[in-house]
């Protein structure tokens, strides 16, 4: 399961494999606790570049895939690597790699905060952030719409369902349920039928 | 806080949280806060509005993946009872609940998919979900500036959540500069009021 070196298809790069799960534990620590907002970037750097536990390729694939699934992609991708080396036992070393340190550095914040809160110049401060969050949160929606793949679904398309969607939940407040259910139904059913039509037409879809 | 929470009412935390992992598509765990808005905030009065924006955007500004503000919900639930002990028990209940259904899916779900992805069912899955995702991600900001604005509307606050969105958006601007130069400025606000 474990082959402890590997070359990639130019055969220059040597990949490593993680040595045991606490080497997977250690280094999902580290690579969650330099990651801020974006996560591909910092797992690109630590688990291709520095450590070479992927190679790019398989990099690029397991990220693709840990879209795909539910719950946060960095964690996903953390279980993908683990199970890949170590099975079940190994996806657990991850993502407790990739929660423990983290959680207790915001626990840390979070009761300092509470401390200080009644100082006026601290709650003034901490309510702006939540405004730079919400522009964070926001500003990454549009950015990740405005990058999304254009050739099934055009901009207008991808706008416009966005906007339904953001109107069914955030203004009508819709159950999240029925959002997913009503509105990932149709996109699929939509994008499928547009492959399928593009293909017909003997253009490329990818 | 007058209420407390009976064994039925954590039973619910845990399967409110469980629920909404397998619902956490694309985008990640903020997709679904809205929900979590409207349950624990409206619904169930659980954590306060304030509490609401301040855990997500502490675990904003913090190193480690988002999805962290789960916990900080979970630790506010708790801790409104009183203690420390609930407090940890409710950020473990948050957390594990919220993350233990979509890990598992996706440590079994992963083999299947590596294999089929090129399929285009799973292609067009993929690209449908993508709009979705920025809906929901963009609702999910939306809702915090309502608490963050408490009722009256601060333009301040618009200002500084509307320069930050064209920052993220058009700019490469470091996100924990983007923190900074907010608190600064929201400190600054105090002061003068």
């Amino acid at each position: 399961m474990v082959d402890s070196s590997r070359k990639d298809d130019t055969g220059d790069v040597v990949l490593n494999a993680p040595r045991s799960v606490w080497d997977l534990f250690l280094g999902f620590t580290w690579l969650a606790i330099q990651g801020f907002g974006a996560a591909a970037p910092v797992a690109y750097r630590e688990i291709v570049e520095r450590r070479k536990w992927l190679t790019p390729q398989d990099f690029a694939q397991d990220w693709a895939v840990a879209q795909l699934m539910p719950g946060p992609n960095a964690i996903n991708l953390s279980l993908m690597v683990g199970d890949r080396f170590f099975g079940g036992k190994g996806a657990f070393a991850s993502v407790l790699g990739m929660t423990c340190a983290p959680v207790l550095i915001v626990v840390t914040i979070a009761t300092i905060y509470n401390e200080f809160s009644s100082i006026p110049m601290v709650a003034g401060a901490l309510k702006a952030m939540g405004a730079v969050a919400a522009g964070l949160i926001i500003g990454t929606a549009l950015k990740l719409l405005t990058n999304t793949d254009k050739k099934i679904f055009g901009t207008a398309l991808t706008f416009g369902m966005a906007i339904v969607t953001f109107i069914l939940m955030g203004i009508l407040g819709w159950p999240l349920l029925w959002v997913l259910g009503s509105m990932c139904t149709l996109g699929t059913l939509w994008a499928y039928s547009r492959i399928r039509k593009l293909r017909h037409l003997g253009r490329s879809t990818t | 806080m007058s209420w407390t929470l009976n064994w039925s009412d954590w039973l619910t935390l845990a399967t409110f949280f469980g629920s909404l992992s397998l619902l956490s598509v694309g985008a990640g765990a903020l997709t679904t806060s809205t929900q979590m808005y409207q349950f624990l905030v409206v619904q169930k009065g659980w954590l306060t509005a304030s509490a609401f924006s301040t855990s997500i955007a502490i675990a904003q500004a913090s190193p480690g993946p988002n999805v962290l503000f789960v916990s900080l919900f979970g630790l506010n639930v708790g801790m409104a009872q009183g203690d420390w002990v609930s407090g940890v028990v409710a950020l473990l209940t948050a957390t594990i609940g919220f993350l233990l259904p979509s890990s598992i899916f996706t440590v079994y779900g992963t083999r299947w998919v590596r294999k089929y992805q090129h399929l285009d069912w799973v292609r067009a899955f993929k690209i449908g979900v993508a709009p979705v995702s920025g809906g929901l991600l963009a609702a999910a900001g939306w809702m915090l500036l309502k608490p963050a604005a408490d009722g009256h509307l601060d333009w301040h606050l618009w200002v500084l959540a509307l320069g930050t969105m064209l920052l993220t958006w058009k700019t490469r601007f470091h996100l924990l500069l983007l923190f900074a130069i907010g608190a600064a400025i929201g400190a600054l606000m105090s002061m003068s009021l």
